[in-house]
C-alpha cells in the first residue's frame, strides 16, 4: 500500500530523533519522581464521587415514575458510568495508579463497567493499539476493522452502510468494544488456540450476563420494589401499577445512562486519532522504530481535544490525547501540566501539536467518515510544525 | 499483583448477604460502598483503625490498632504485617506484635523503632494520628512458646529485640504462668529501654520472673560468658534470643558448645539476604512465559531475584514468602523450597517465587 504523504518523521534525522525520545524519556522520568500524596487524593477522589453520583442516581430512580426524579436520576447515572469508564476505568487499566501500590486501585485487579472484559480489553487497547498506533495493518483501531477512517484502506461496497452503523456503533459503543475486544480476524486466522476463544467468549458472556442483570432487571426490580411498597402502605389498590411502571422507567433509565454514556465515548475516542490533522504509517515507514520514534509516531498520530477541566475530567483526560499516547501509564492528571514542555519539544524540532476544540474535531471525523464511505479520497491537508499558542488555537 | 490485607473472619451469614447484593454492584462489591462510610468494614481484607500512639522513648513508640474485625489471633512472639500508605504509596512492613492475644479490648499494638532512612518508622512515629486506618496483613513467624510451656524460661533481648518478648511476658502474665522466668535485657540506657518501666514493674510484683537490665552505654554489652553469672541454669532453660545479628551470632556459638540447641530459640529482624535455610539443590533455568525473560539460579537464588537480575519486572511483596503477592503458576518443572529443601511442583502449583529457586528447568507464567 502507498503512502499518499509524507509524515515529518521522513525530515527528522535520525540523531535528532534520537535526542527527542531522550526528552521526552526525561519528562516521564520526572513526574514519576514526584508522584505523590496530590495525585493519590485526586484519583480516591475521584472513585467516591462515581460511587455517590451511583447512590445519588439509583436512590433518585426509586421515584423513576415522576419525571423530575428519573431526568435527574438518570443525569446522575451517565455522569456516573462516564465518569468510571473514562477517568477511572480506562486510567487505571492502564496502569497510572500502579506506582501507588494500592491492591484495590490496580491494573491487575480493577474492573470496569462496561461489556468488556478486563482482560480483553487490557490485550487489545493496552498493548495492540498503543504499541502499533496508527499502523495501518497493525492496529486494529484504525475503523476498528468496520469502517475506512483512512483513504489508504482500500474501499470495499459494504462502507455505503458506514454512516448508518456508524450511528448504531455509537449508541452500542460498548458493544462494539468488547466484540472488537476478541479479534474474529484472529480467530480466522487460527492465531488463537480453540481453548484461549473459549475462555474469551465465557468471560465476555459472564460479563455481559451481569451487566445486563444490573441495570435491566436488579435494578428496575429493586426500584420498583420500593415504589410498589411505599404505595401499598397507602393505596393497595395502585401499588401493582406503580411497581409495573416503576420496573419499566427504571429499565428506560438505565438504558439512556448506558446510550449516553457510551456516545459521548465513541465521540471522545473517535477524535483521539481520527481528526484531520493526524497521520497513518505504513508499516515500512516504521519498521526498526527506535525509542525516538515511536515517541514521533504517537506524536502524529493522536490528536487532542480543547476544553475547560471540566470537559477534561468527564473525558478522562482523553482531550490530552497526545500526552496520553506519548505516556499510557502516566496518571492522568498529569498530562495538563507536562502539555506545555510537549509543545516546546513539538516548537524545537519542527513537529505538528494536533490540536482542536471538540466540535471541530468531532465534524471532522464525521465527514471522513462519510466521505470515505465512497471509493478514493485523499489525506485531509496537515497543520505543519507547531509555532505557538496564538496559532494552534486560530 | 498489589500486597493486600488478610482476609477478615467475617459471620458467614453476613457473607452470604453481600454475596447474594452483589448482582446490584457488579463489577464492583457491595464493600466498596460500605467502605465510604467506613474503609473498616471491608470484608475484603483487613484494616485497623490506629487508636492510640504512646512513647515508650524517645524514639520508640507503642501504637495501638483496633482491628476491623474480631482479631483472629496470634501466638504471642509472632510478627505482623501492616500497609500504610505514605505519601501515596502503600508500603508493608513486619512489625513483632507487642501486645498479648487476649487482650479485653480487643485491640492489637506495635512498638516501631525509627530507623533514620526508613519510610514507614518515621511516618509512623512522627506524622500518623489516631484515627487513621492501616492494613493488616497476615501474622507469621516460628518465634514462639512451645505448647507444653517449658518449666523454666529464660529471655535475652537487647534493643528493640524486646517488642516479641513483650508480648510472650505480657500472656504469661495475663494467664497466670509466670513461674520461673529469667530476662536478660541490654539497652543503652535507662531512657532508651523500650518498655523499662512496665518490666521493673513486672519485676518488683512477680516472684515468678526475674529482670537482669543491663545499661551497655555504661556496663558494655552483654557476652555469653555473662550466662553463667546471671542465670547459672541456663543451659537447662528453654532460651529465647532476640536482638541483633552479633548478639545471636554469639548465643548460638555458646549453646552449641555447652547446651542443647534445640532449647534455643531466636528471632532474626535483619533478614540476611539469604533466603531461608533450608538444603540448597543445584539450581536451574527459568523461563517467564508472559514476558520471555529467561534467567538461571544457582540453587540458592529464589526464582524472583534471578528473574529481576535477568531484566523481568515481577510482582513482589515480602520477599520472605508471607505474602504471597509474587506467586506466579507453575507451567512446567520442579521448584525447591529454600527455606524448608522440600522440592515440589506440578503444573497449575502456585509458587511463591521469592523463597522458591528453580530444581532443573522451569517455566513460570508471569
Amino acid at each position: 500500500m502507498e503512502t499518499m504523504i509524507e509524515s515529518p518523521l521522513a525530515r527528522l534525522s535520525e540523531e535528532q530523533i534520537e535526542e527527542l525520545g531522550r526528552e521526552f524519556a526525561a519528562i516521564h522520568d520526572e513526574v514519576f519522581a514526584e508522584l505523590g500524596e496530590r495525585d493519590r487524593k485526586y484519583i480516591v477522589s475521584m472513585i467516591e464521587m462515581h460511587r455517590r453520583l451511583v447512590v445519588l442516581g439509583r436512590i433518585l430512580l426509586f421515584a423513576s415514575r415522576h419525571r423530575p426524579a428519573w431526568l435527574a436520576g438518570t443525569t446522575a447515572l451517565s455522569l456516573a458510568k462516564i465518569l468510571e469508564n473514562m477517568e477511572i476505568g480506562h486510567n487505571v487499566m492502564h496502569g497510572q495508579w500502579d506506582w501507588m501500590n494500592d491492591p484495590q486501585i490496580n491494573s491487575s485487579t480493577w474492573d470496569w463497567d462496561s461489556a468488556s472484559t478486563a482482560e480483553a480489553w487490557k490485550h487489545s487497547h493496552n498493548y495492540v493499539h498503543h504499541t502499533y498506533t496508527n499502523i495501518r495493518g497493525k492496529d486494529r483501531d484504525l475503523g476498528y476493522e468496520i469502517m475506512r477512517i483512512d483513504p489508504h484502506q482500500k474501499w470495499h461496497p459494504v462502507y455505503l452502510a458506514q454512516p448508518f452503523y456508524n450511528l448504531i456503533l455509537a449508541a452500542l459503543f460498548e458493544w462494539g468494544v468488547a466484540t472488537h475486544d476478541l479479534d474474529f480476524e484472529a480467530i480466522k486466522r487460527g492465531e488463537k488456540s480453540s481453548e484461549q476463544v473459549r475462555r474469551e467468549l465465557k468471560g465476555m458472556g459472564r460479563k455481559a450476563r451481569q451487566q445486563i442483570v444490573k441495570d435491566y432487571l436488579a435494578f428496575p426490580a429493586v426500584s420498583a420494589a420500593i415504589a410498589g411498597g411505599v404505595t401499598w402502605l397507602f393505596d393497595r389498590s395502585r401499588a401493582r401499577d406503580v411497581a409495573r411502571e416503576t420496573f419499566t422507567r427504571t429499565v428506560k433509565a438505565d438504558a439512556t445512562a448506558n446510550v449516553v454514556r457510551n456516545v459521548w465515548a465513541y465521540a471522545i475516542i473517535f477524535c483521539g486519532h481520527f481528526p484531520d490533522q493526524t497521520y497513518t504509517f505504513a508499516e515500512d515507514e516504521v519498521a526498526d522504530e527506535s525509542r525516538g520514534g515511536f515517541y514521533v509516531r504517537q506524536l502524529l498520530g493522536a490528536a487532542n481535544i480543547e476544553g475547560s477541566p471540566l470537559f477534561h475530567v468527564v473525558s478522562g483526560n482523553l482531550g490530552y490525547q497526545v500526552e496520553h499516547h506519548l505516556y499510557p501509564d502516566m496518571p492522568s492528571t498529569r498530562y495538563a501540566e507536562i502539555a506545555p514542555r510537549v509543545k516546546d519539544i513539538c516548537k524545537r524540532y519542527g513537529l505538528p501539536y494536533n490540536s482542536g476544540p471538540f466540535l471541530k474535531q468531532l465534524g471532522g471525523v464525521q465527514r471522513t467518515i462519510l466521505r470515505l464511505a465512497f471509493p478514493g479520497g485523499k489525506p485531509r491537508p496537515k497543520p505543519g510544525p507547531y509555532t505557538g499558542e496564538a496559532e494552534a488555537t486560530a | 499483583m498489589a500486597e493486600r490485607g488478610a482476609t477478615p473472619q467475617v459471620p458467614a451469614l453476613q457473607r452470604r448477604a453481600l454475596r447474594a447484593l452483589r448482582a446490584l454492584f457488579t463489577p464492583l462489591l457491595p464493600d466498596d460502598y460500605l467502605e465510604l462510610i467506613n474503609p473498616l468494614w471491608s470484608t475484603q481484607e483487613l484494616r485497623g483503625r490506629i487508636e492510640r500512639i504512646q512513647p515508650e522513648t524517645e524514639d520508640a513508640a507503642t501504637i495501638v490498632i483496633k482491628p476491623g474485625w474480631e482479631w483472629p489471633g496470634h501466638a504471642p512472639g509472632q510478627y505482623l504485617r501492616i500497609g500504610i500508605v505514605v505519601d501515596g504509596i502503600h508500603h508493608w512492613r513486619a512489625y513483632s506484635l507487642t501486645s498479648d492475644p487476649g487482650r479485653p479490648d480487643g485491640c492489637i499494638a506495635i512498638t516501631p523503632k525509627h530507623v533514620e532512612e526508613g519510610k514507614v518508622s518515621p511516618f509512623l512515629l512522627r506524622q500518623a494520628r489516631p484515627g487513621a486506618i492501616v492494613r493488616l496483613g497476615g501474622v507469621e513467624g516460628g518465634f514462639v512458646l512451645p505448647d507444653p510451656l517449658p518449666e523454666r524460661l529464660l529471655f535475652v533481648s537487647a534493643g528493640s529485640g524486646i517488642t516479641p518478648v513483650m508480648s510472650m511476658l505480657r500472656s504469661l502474665d495475663r494467664t497466670g504462668r509466670l513461674r520461673d522466668v529469667v530476662h536478660l535485657h541490654s539497652a543503652r540506657t535507662e531512657d532508651a529501654a523500650i518498655f523499662g518501666a512496665q518490666l521493673r514493674e513486672l519485676d518488683a510484683r512477680s516472684p515468678g520472673y526475674r529482670l537482669h537490665l543491663r545499661l551497655t552505654g555504661s556496663a558494655g554489652r552483654l557476652t555469653p560468658d555473662h550466662l553463667d553469672e546471671l542465670c547459672p541454669d541456663w543451659a537447662r532453660r528453654e532460651a529465647f534470643v532476640c536482638g541483633p545479628a552479633e548478639m545471636l551470632d554469639a548465643m548460638t556459638a555458646r549453646w552449641e558448645r555447652d547446651g542443647d540447641c534445640d532449647r534455643l530459640h531466636m528471632e532474626r529482624f535483619q533478614p540476611s539476604g539469604v533466603v531461608g535455610d533450608g538444603e540448597r539443590g543445584e539450581g536451574g533455568t527459568i523461563r517467564f512465559t508472559d514476558s520471555g525473560v529467561e534467567a538461571s539460579s544457582d540453587g540458592s537464588q529464589p526464582i524472583l531475584a534471578a528473574g529481576e537480575d535477568a531484566g523481568a519486572t515481577l510482582p513482589y511483596g515480602c520477599r520472605m514468602g508471607i505474602c504471597h503477592t509474587c506467586v506466579g503458576r507453575l507451567c512446567s518443572g520442579q521448584v525447591r523450597d529454600l527455606r524448608t529443601g522440600k522440592v515440589s511442583g506440578s503444573p497449575g502449583e502456585m509458587v511463591r517465587t521469592c523463597v522458591n529457586a528453580p530444581e532443573g528447568a522451569v517455566e513460570i507464567a508471569l
